[in-house]
This record gives C-alpha cells, sequence and structure tokens, in this order.
C-alpha cells in the first residue's frame, strides 16, 4: 500500500492531506494512511500500533467527556472498556479548545492550539482522538503529523479525517466495542498477555470539594460563572 | 406569528412539510411559472426552513432582501432584520449563524466590499450562513450596473463560491447550498453568485416544487465547532486569540487553521457533484478544438456563439463553471481534452476567472488560453463580440 499520509514529523508546516489528494472515506470504510480500506483493516493496524508503540494514549473531547445526548455514556463506557484492553494505556482528555497560556500542564490535558507539546512531553508514539470537534481534531492531527511521530488514530462519530493514519467513520458504542475486539484478537496474536486494568487516574487532577468552591477556584474561567440575582461581581477578568 | 416551538418531527414552524434535499430537488414534482432572479430567491427561501435573514438595500439586490422580509412576515423565516449597513448586517449574520440559525443574507457591489472583514472571519468560524451575491460593478465612478469584479475580492475569503447561470439555477443552487455548506465536514460559509439584473431582474420560465414542502431544518449540533450558547462564548478563538501571542505555537495553530478552512472547500466536492450534478457543465461539441471556459450569464452567451460558430463550421463546446471555490480542476482537464483553444469571456476589466483557469491548467495542459473577450461596466457581451474574437484567433489577418 502507498502510504500518503504516514506518521511525521512530516515538517515545519505539511500541507494538508486533502490538498494532497486524500478524500475522506465513503460511508462502510475507513482511511488507513490516506488510503480508501475496509474497517477491519484500518482498525487492524490500528490495534496493532497501539500494542506496539510506546504509551499508547487515548484523547478523549467534550463530545464523549459531557453526558449531552443519549448515546454519549454508552460511547464513554466502551471508550473505557477499550482503554482497559491496551497494555499501559493513558487517557488524557482535551476538555476544552481554548489556547492553555502560560503554561499548559502537559500531564493532565492536551490541546488543539498546541497538541505536539503533550505528544512529545508523554512520549506517546500512538494516539486515538474520539469525540472532539472535527474542526479541532484535524488542526490537531495536522500539527502532531507535522512536528512528533506519533501514530494517529481517529474514531469520528461523522465522515473522518484525512490526517490521521487511521481514520473510522460514523462512530457508535458498537464500532468501539469491534474495535475493542480485534484490539484483543492482535495482542493475542502477538503474544502479548494482558489483564484487562483500567487507565491510572490522571496524576494532575486534584480531589474537589464542590462545598467549598469559590469563584477564584475557576481561575481564568470566572468571568464565565453566571452571578446569582443580587451579587455584585466587581472582580472580573 | 409562527414559532420555533411549532416545530414538530415533521412539519416546520410555517406547515411545510419537512423533506430532504434530495427530494426537493430531484424528485418532487414541479409546476412552471415565470419569475425573476429575486422572486425565484424568494421561493427558495420559503421552501429552505431558513432561521435568520439580515438586510440592508443596495441595488441589485434590494428586492430580493424585500422579498425575504415578506415571508417572515407570512411566518416562513424566523426572524429578519435590516442592519446598520453591510458591515453590521454581514456581523449579524455570522452572529445568528454561529448561535445555530440557519441564516441568508443578500448583497451586491459596494455593499460586498464595504462588509469583506466578515467573509474571512465567517469562513474563519466555520459557520454555513449563505450570501447570494448579486454581482454589480464596483464604484468609483458610480455604477449599479451588472459586472463581477467583486468576486475577485471574494476568491480567497475561505467561503465556498458557487456561480447560477439563470433564474432556474438560481433556486436550484441556493436550495443545495444549504444541504452542501451544513455537511459537518464542510461546514463553511457559501457564496452563491448570480449577474445582477440580468439574473436578478429578468423574468424566464423557471421549474419550482410545490410550496408545501421545506428543508429539514439545521441541526447545529452537527458543527465541527461548538455552537454558541450562554456557557460557550463565540469560538474562544475570538474572545482570546491565540494571534495575539507571538510564538511559534501561535503561528503553527493559525497556519493549521488556514489548511483547514481551505481542506473543508475541498470536501465540499462529491456533494456539490451531487446536488448540483457535476462542479462543470459541458455542451457543444465533444471533439471541438476550440473550448470555452466561462461562469454566469457568460456561460449563455458563450452558447450562443458556440451555435453560431457551427454555423460557420468552427467546433466549440461550452464549459460552465459552476463551482469557482471549490475550483473544479479536474473536471476542466478532463474536458479540455483534445483542444487547443480557450477562450474565458468574463464580465469584468481583470479577468480573474481567465487568471484562475491559467493557475489551475498551469504545467499540466499545453493549450493557448486566451483572456477573453472581456466586458464592464454593465456592457453586455454579444456573442459576436465573441465570435469575433474566436475568428480573428484562429484565422489571423482575415477577420471575423
Amino acid at each position: 500500500m502507498l502510504k500518503k499520509i504516514t506518521e511525521g514529523p512530516a515538517g515545519y508546516m505539511p500541507q494538508s492531506a486533502p490538498s494532497m489528494g486524500v478524500e475522506l472515506a465513503p460511508e462502510g470504510q475507513a482511511l488507513l494512511y490516506g488510503n480508501i480500506v475496509s474497517e477491519e483493516e484500518a482498525m487492524r493496524d490500528a490495534a496493532r500500533a497501539l500494542l506496539t508503540r510506546d504509551n499508547p494514549t487515548i484523547f478523549p473531547g467534550p463530545q464523549v467527556l459531557w453526558d449531552w445526548k443519549d448515546d454519549v455514556a454508552d460511547k464513554a463506557a466502551a471508550i473505557l472498556e477499550l482503554a482497559s484492553e491496551i497494555p499501559n494505556c493513558k487517557i488524557i482528555p482535551m476538555p476544552d479548545y481554548r489556547p492553555k497560556y502560560p503554561k499548559i500542564d502537559v500531564k493532565a490535558e492536551i490541546n488543539p492550539n498546541h497538541p505536539n507539546l503533550t505528544i512529545l512531553d508523554n512520549r506517546i508514539k500512538a494516539s486515538i482522538f474520539v469525540g472532539v470537534h472535527c474542526h479541532y481534531a484535524n488542526l490537531s492531527l495536522r500539527m502532531i503529523r507535522a512536528g512528533t511521530d506519533c501514530y494517529t488514530i481517529a474514531l469520528c462519530a461523522y465522515m473522518g479525517h484525512e490526517e490521521a493514519m487511521a481514520s473510522i467513520r460514523d462512530l457508535h458504542a458498537s464500532t468501539i466495542h469491534k474495535f475493542k475486539e480485534i484490539v484483543i484478537e492482535e495482542r493475542n496474536k502477538l503474544g502479548i498477555e494482558w489483564e484487562p486494568t483500567l487507565p491510572p487516574e490522571n496524576p494532575s487532577l486534584q480531589k474537589e470539594d464542590h462545598a467549598a468552591l469559590s469563584p477564584s477556584d475557576y481561575g481564568e474561567y470566572r468571568s464565565l460563572i453566571m452571578t446569582r440575582k443580587g451579587e455584585h461581581v466587581t472582580e472580573v477578568e | 406569528m409562527s414559532k420555533i416551538t411549532d416545530m414538530t418531527a415533521t412539519h416546520n414552524w410555517s406547515g411545510q412539510k419537512l423533506v430532504s434535499a434530495d427530494y426537493m430537488l430531484f424528485e418532487a414534482p414541479r409546476t412552471k411559472h415565470f419569475m425573476t432572479g429575486s422572486e425565484v430567491l424568494k421561493e427558495a427561501v420559503k421552501r429552505a426552513t431558513v432561521d435568520a435573514s439580515v438586510s440592508y438595500p443596495i441595488t441589485p439586490q434590494s428586492e430580493a432582501a424585500h422579498l425575504i422580509g415578506e415571508l417572515w412576515a407570512e411566518g416562513y423565516v424566523g426572524v429578519y432584520f435590516r442592519g446598520e449597513n453591510e458591515f453590521g448586517v454581514m456581523s449579524e449574520v455570522a452572529g445568528c449563524s454561529m448561535a445555530g440559525a440557519r441564516t441568508i443574507t443578500t448583497t451586491s457591489g459596494p455593499g460586498t466590499l464595504r462588509a469583506m472583514e466578515n467573509f474571512a472571519q465567517w469562513s474563519g468560524t466555520r459557520a454555513s450562513m449563505q450570501l447570494v451575491l448579486m454581482a454589480r460593478g464596483i464604484n468609483s465612478p458610480l455604477t449599479i450596473q451588472p459586472d463581477n469584479l467583486e468576486v475577485q475580492y471574494l476568491l480567497e475569503t475561505g467561503c465556498m463560491i458557487w456561480y447560477a447561470e439563470n433564474v432556474q439555477e438560481l433556486f436550484d443552487m441556493s436550495l443545495a447550498a444549504f444541504a452542501v455548506a451544513e455537511q459537518p465536514d464542510v461546514h463553511v460559509p457559501i457564496i452563491t453568485a448570480v449577474d445582477g439584473f440580468f439574473v436578478s431582474h429578468t423574468r424566464e420560465a423557471v421549474m419550482l416544487p410545490e410550496d408545501d414542502i421545506a428543508l429539514f431544518p439545521y441541526n447545529p449540533y452537527k458543527a465541527p465547532l461548538p455552537p454558541i450558547d450562554s456557557e460557550m462564548p463565540p469560538g474562544r478563538f475570538l474572545r482570546d486569540p491565540f494571534v495575539m501571542k507571538s510564538n511559534y505555537i501561535s503561528y503553527a495553530t493559525h497556519a493549521s487553521w488556514q489548511w483547514e478552512i481551505r481542506s473543508a472547500v475541498e470536501r465540499s466536492k462529491p456533494y456539490a457533484r451531487h446536488y448540483l450534478k457535476g462542479l462543470v457543465h459541458v455542451t457543444g461539441t465533444e471533439d471541438a478544438e476550440i473550448a470555452f471556459i466561462t461562469c454566469g450569464t457568460a456561460s449563455h452567451q458563450a452558447k450562443e456563439a458556440n451555435r453560431e460558430l457551427e454555423k460557420l463550421g468552427v467546433k466549440t463546446k461550452v464549459l460552465k463553471l459552476r463551482t469557482i471555490r471549490p475550483f473544479p480542476t479536474d473536471e476542466i482537464i478532463e474536458a479540455l481534452k483534445g483542444v487547443k483553444y480557450v477562450f474565458v469571456p468574463e464580465f469584468n476589466v481583470v479577468g480573474w476567472l481567465s487568471n484562475e483557469v491559467k493557475s489551475a491548467l498551469y504545467g499540466k495542459l499545453d493549450m493557448d488560453i486566451h483572456a477573453g473577450p472581456r466586458v464592464a461596466g454593465g456592457m453586455s457581451m454579444p456573442a459576436e463580440a465573441i465570435i469575433k474574437e474566436v475568428m480573428e484567433k484562429i484565422n489571423p489577418g482575415k477577420g471575423a
């Protein structure tokens, strides 16, 4: 297979995959290295990458982090099951899309405006994007291809992503279950012994005492807190 | 007055039955009418379950904007108001669209230029509004006449640009535009252009589906960016723009962002091929050695020249471009097989379409691309002007 889209680093700022002639896969199929293939073929290659490369990591985005519509909880549960079947897999969320200044906590989160920082610091060589809004997923995937050697997998609820090495479209919880089964099969073929284990807790998350929260705990987001009736906020961003 | 809460799973707020764009464009029975471009745009908006429209008067689109206002009064359009000026209009359109409303507006010539900053802003937000551009000359000196120079200014805004030849195409395109622009992998603004007066004020026969059906409403939760609400400011990049930071990361993000918008426009091709039945419409003789590449009403004049040249024994073909952004390079190359001479008739002095053609074909095809004939300032383009240009080129020194 001619690999049109490969792991980077592709350079300073590579041209986009669509401008290189990569087109999204039609319904029922997937993209692998920019080529249209069966969903199973893409899943098997992605599974092998997750099982053989260092520090496999899942990057869940807002669409699977917040329980905002019917199928989200099922998808999120399926992602956790998938993560537990990938040896030493981590989960680092992309909770929002605002650039993080002055400095991102690369152990705690990934951000679409500088995703390479999290990838490079954690030495991540294989990753899954899931539940990230398409525009931000594409931004991230292109910048990761530009500046890192990470193998990227896009699990997309819509049409998929040309910039990823493997792209699965029309994602449902059942698709994630199918991917998980393929991961287990490939793991057995490779002779890797592994007991399903959930990823470790995010090391940067501190226990929150919601009863004692004050506006200052919201830091840069405090201006987004709605004032209560009669409350007069003097300190604003 | 109809309310959005009147919407059901099967009918919109004005009681029209909800249908897919495929049914509306390809399957619904149609009857013949006799209408101007402005009137037919009203008919398209009537069938599009439009949430919001913002207007400002400028010739020749004023009538279309007025007629959309009538639709609001009749309960077909959710929100309608007049902006402070065209800059205000396009900013308000951005607000409506980013808030999740299917939004349409219209403008012309100087209004386009006054609002110009907004069009690049629109595409950067990945909003899916539609601008119907009724092209008119750009001042100064003052003109209200048809001339499509303004399209040149829009080419690199990151918006899709489609070009309708006639009243029928304007109707079909302005409905298809929503269907394509709202795809999650596309989701950029769309500019549907027609030549002012030649289309906006010319009455033609047009086939329309019944007005008791309308497109399914827009679903903002299928957008590639989160829609705005009380907790989500209008794109964090508008409030905390990374461009305000001077470092490599902010530059790289902006570069990747710009690539993404252009990629989104490219992704519209398969959808546009489906809904427009091809990005390029080819007529004339298949094995002709002379081809016209055109858009808008110049296509009509080129087809007339094609018929007259056939009578003189000169075989030609006409490539009418339905999409300018994305530019249909592959389709043009395919259609130009065996062609030796290309002519690009245009309604502007700068020849932006011929520049586009030359740029797209550079290094790919070896042929003589002739930038003309060109007329401007409201001049018509008689077929004779095109024929003269062709004959002088292929029969030098002997005239037409």
